[in-house]
């Protein structure tokens, strides 16, 4: 009992980075229909450039807020420069551009930064509380509380923009309606740029998370959450923000009880066939309702 | 949302806007065949496929017996990416569907060849049959990864074929016992037979062992698996999947079943990914999970974007480059820029990445597909200024 209360708060914790994780997906997909497969090595990049900040002898906010916007110029530029040109296109062509980011911006991580694992050091004690004489929570820590409490906020600010700012509604009529949009003067360009600035941004902040929990970083330590992010996508539906979110929980339970009653190393596959068995028996995700389309 | 979603069929959708689509290469070759008025080559596609052969067959005698041992070995290397390369671009060019499992599924057919060499006492089986063996496995498998993506496209099928390639090498480690975990298993490499020996002896007057022998075996099974992919490409079972691929309803009108002919592209292509890795298998003599990371795939991706998507020239040139141009990038770091050899080997991937996205910006169509466009235009707008001349 003490075990599986553990591994659900674990769950819990990993479920909201990747939760943040395919939401940044999800911003993507929403407005430009781009799975954005570099976003882990994007999350990688930020996450190095943070460490180089703080081992120069700042703080770990310092670090935070460079990665952070070290995201919002990395996604921007991206979109502007590669992005742009295939938008619309065949979908084969943007997949095989974001899968070239993908192993560029980790090539030139690992270029830069060297391939050797780097500790990690998180904003908060890593150390479980102790529930009661002889009983640690090994899943509740002050590092798992900021996680999940960072994690909350962005998607409350994000919830706000969208929601209650001019920006956030011309953000969704271009992802609803390019033409319609454009007509109505909303510049449609910009709002893709700043689309994929933002989940940069919220990919970075997943990675400096996800940093901290695993307390080792190397250039290709976002190859899983990549795939995680991508399933808990899927599993809300790619289309959709709140199933991105509950995906991401749902995904990190399911991974916390196979790392705890099987074995860390199938993880991998684990995602797989959750994968799998969401796209073979509901194809749009767990919450939807309109029926597979054929073009 | 519907207006922003790229119809289904746009890959290549019809003959005129080719040019703009990553598949065109696939598209312009059969248009090629079609167009072959004055050739000397035989006229039926398997004889001429067989003079290729026969050709390429001395050709790599040659090769092989002017180079150096050093240099086999780096040819042995090209024949096994070859060899996934050309599954690969059966798959994604001429059926349109991509896969980013490549990687693990050349893992399957190391890791059967690993184990069937690895026997205790006496010989272990003939080396072709444990090849037939590890191919047999390894197109199961890829049937199985099949049909879940026969029913997926696009960024899903990336997705779910990445989470393959992610996690499969897990399962390695999950298993370690029979599969070595991260230290892998090393592989006793065949020893050549006399008749080789000695048949090598006749012809250049070396000793035809070790090296030398494995790169023969590597070439001969580039050859084959590229006899038989260029058959199949030409044949009817290669136009209905040209058919699945650039017109979904329209194929399904005229009774092909999408799902079956997208599984059976699956297999194939998953075939020659494990024939591939059992050369890599035997050439590297090391099956670890740590040589099948997402990478590879992505490596193998990038050969035949590259290249082309849909020519087997195209993934054959691009294989070539993945062996070379680590090498180039590495003495690169290592001399001019004065890095570790660690570090350095990383250049490969930079210029990799970076030549996925200049492909596809500047030229979807890659090297093959490029050049034979340009080919065929020419050729068009001659053939226009003929009929405005008469």
């Amino acid at each position: 009992m003490e075990e599986f209360l553990s591994l659900t708060l674990g769950g819990v914790v990993s479920g909201s980075v990747y939760a943040a994780f395919a939401l940044a997906l999800v911003l993507i997909w929403r407005s430009t229909r781009i799975v954005n497969f570099a976003q882990g090595s994007m999350a990688a990049a930020t996450t190095f450039i943070a460490v180089a900040v703080i081992d120069s002898g700042q703080s770990y906010w310092v670090g935070l807020v460079v990665a952070l916007l070290a995201g919002l110029v990395l996604g921007a530029v991206i979109e502007r420069v590669v992005i742009r040109p295939v938008e619309g296109g065949p979908e084969l062509n943007a997949v095989i551009v974001t899968l070239g980011l993908f192993i560029a911006i980790q090539g030139a991580v690992a270029l830069i930064f060297g391939v050797d694992q780097r500790a990690f050091v998180p904003p908060f004690s890593n150390i479980g509380y102790e529930v009661r004489e002889g009983f640690t929570l090994l899943s509740l820590s002050p590092n798992t509380i900021w996680t999940v409490g960072a994690v909350l906020v962005t998607m409350v600010l994000l919830i706000a923009l969208f929601r209650f700012t001019r920006l956030g509604l011309a953000m969704r009529a271009s992802a609803f309606g390019q033409e319609v949009a454009r007509l109505l003067g909303v510049r449609v360009g910009r709002m893709l740029t700043l689309g994929w600035a933002l989940a940069a941004l919220v990919g970075a902040l997943a990675g400096m998370l996800i940093a901290g929990d695993v307390s080792f970083i190397s250039p290709n330590f976002m190859d899983q959450l990549i795939v995680f992010g991508f399933v808990a996508a899927v599993l809300g539906g790619l289309d959709s923000p709140i199933g991105a979110v509950v995906g991401g929980l749902l995904l990190g339970l399911a991974l916390s009880y196979v790392r705890g009653y099987l074995d860390d190393s199938l993880l991998g596959m684990a995602a797989l066939v959750i994968l799998v068995v969401v796209l073979l028996v509901r194809p749009g995700g767990l919450f939807s309702t309109t029926p597979a389309r054929r073009a | 949302m519907s207006d922003l979603q790229t119809p289904a069929g746009a890959p290549g959708a019809a003959s005129d806007d080719a040019p703009s689509t990553a598949t065109a290469a696939a598209n312009a070759s059969s248009a090629a065949a079609g167009g072959g008025g004055r050739s000397f080559l035989p006229k039926t596609t398997l004889l001429r496929h067989l003079l290729v052969l026969a050709l390429c067959a001395v050709g790599a005698v040659l090769l092989l017996e002017g180079t150096e041992r050093s240099t086999n070995d780096q040819i042995s290397r090209i024949a096994f990416y070859a060899i996934a390369a050309g599954g690969l671009t059966l798959l994604t060019g001429l059926n349109g569907q991509i896969s980013l499992g490549h990687g693990a599924l050349m893992a399957v057919g190391a890791y059967t060849t690993a184990l069937l060499l690895d026997v205790e006492d006496g010989e272990p089986l003939p080396l072709a049959v444990i090849f037939l063996i590890a191919v047999a496995i390894t197109a199961v498998v890829g049937a199985l990864v099949g049909v879940a993506a026969a029913r997926l496209h696009g960024p899903y099928l990336a997705g779910a074929t990445l989470a393959l390639a992610v996690g499969v090498p897990g399962l390695t480690l999950y298993f370690s016992d029979t599969l070595g975990g991260e230290q892998g298993i090393n592989v006793r490499a065949p020893r050549a037979p006399d008749w080789f020996v000695d048949a090598i002896e006749a012809i250049s007057g070396e000793r035809g062992q070790g090296t030398k022998w494995l790169a023969y075996i590597a070439v001969v099974s580039l050859l084959i698996t590229y006899f038989l992919l260029a058959n199949l490409m030409r044949s009817r079972i290669g136009r209905t999947w040209r058919a699945v691929r650039d017109q979904e309803v329209a194929a399904e009108l005229a009774g092909i079943s999408l799902g079956s002919w997208r599984v059976l592209a699956f297999v194939v292509s998953a075939a020659a990914a494990g024939l591939a890795g059992a050369v890599l298998a035997i050439v590297v003599r090391l099956t670890a999970p740590g040589s099948f990371l997402p990478v590879l795939s992505l490596s193998l991706l990038t050969a035949i974007v590259i290249g082309g998507l849909g020519s087997l020239f195209g993934a054959l040139l691009g294989s070539i480059l993945l062996v070379f141009l680590p090498e180039w990038a590495r003495d690169f770091g290592l001399e001019v820029l004065d890095m570790e050899s660690a570090q350095a080997s990383q250049a490969a991937f930079v210029i990799y990445g970076l030549l996925l996205v200049a492909t596809m910006l500047f030229a979807p169509a890659g090297l093959v597909g490029t050049v034979r466009l340009a080919l065929l235009r020419r050729r068009a707008a001659r053939a226009a200024a003929r009929a405005d001349g008469g």
